[in-house]
């Protein structure tokens, strides 16, 4: 169950290249912002799973959830500044 | 053994569907179609794997586990309820800063 825990990490964090691409050579600034949004819910799970490779979760458990209380923040108050801003 | 299986099926349904989310966000053409992809697809791997591990750190039923499987829980509520905000915050702010729709 362990290997199983250790190639599933391994596994998503090899995925969350792909949104990476997306970050780096999106075409407008709200791609990026989708890039980071989606590398942000993916990293909530990669936490968990570090937790039960690292045979402690109730450690792990907390930082993330604080990791997707602060990526749902940083999110919402990058996107209200492009809603005040009203152009690109 | 049997819940051992079930965690690894629901595990790798949700790692399934992110990998689809992902190679939408690369395919797809225009930043309104690949907002859908990643607004939905991520939160539903995110249930999947979050019900897997929450099944498997209930194997072993002493205070600590339930307590950490509760959390676990509040994670994909959590989840569910800020997936949806951040997805509807970003299109608003993208439609209100003039960013036009793709045509064919």
């Amino acid at each position: 169950m362990w290997d199983f825990f250790l190639y599933c990490g391994i596994y998503l964090s090899l995925v969350m290249l792909l949104p990476m691409y997306r970050v780096v050579l999106g075409p407008t600034v709200f791609d990026r912002l989708m890039g980071v949004n989606a590398i942000g819910s993916k990293t909530v799970v990669l936490l968990l799973l570090i937790g039960f490779i690292y045979q402690k979760p109730d450690m792990f458990v907390d930082i993330s959830l604080a990791y997707a209380l602060l990526n749902f923040i940083a999110v919402v108050a990058i996107s209200r500044f492009f809603y005040k801003r009203r152009r690109l | 053994m049997i819940l051992d299986l079930v965690c690894i099926l629901f595990v790798l349904g949700g790692l399934l569907f992110f990998t689809g989310g992902s190679i939408g966000i690369i395919r797809l053409p225009d930043f309104y179609t690949r907002m859908h992809p990643a607004g939905k697809l991520d939160s539903m791997g995110s249930l999947l794997v979050i019900i897997g591990l929450f099944l498997y750190i209930l194997k072993i039923p002493n205070l600590l586990n339930v307590l950490t499987g509760l959390k676990i829980v509040l994670i994909a509520v959590f989840v569910y309820l800020s997936s949806p905000t951040a997805t509807h915050c970003i299109v608003d702010a993208a439609m209100r800063a003039g960013l036009e729709p793709w045509r064919k």
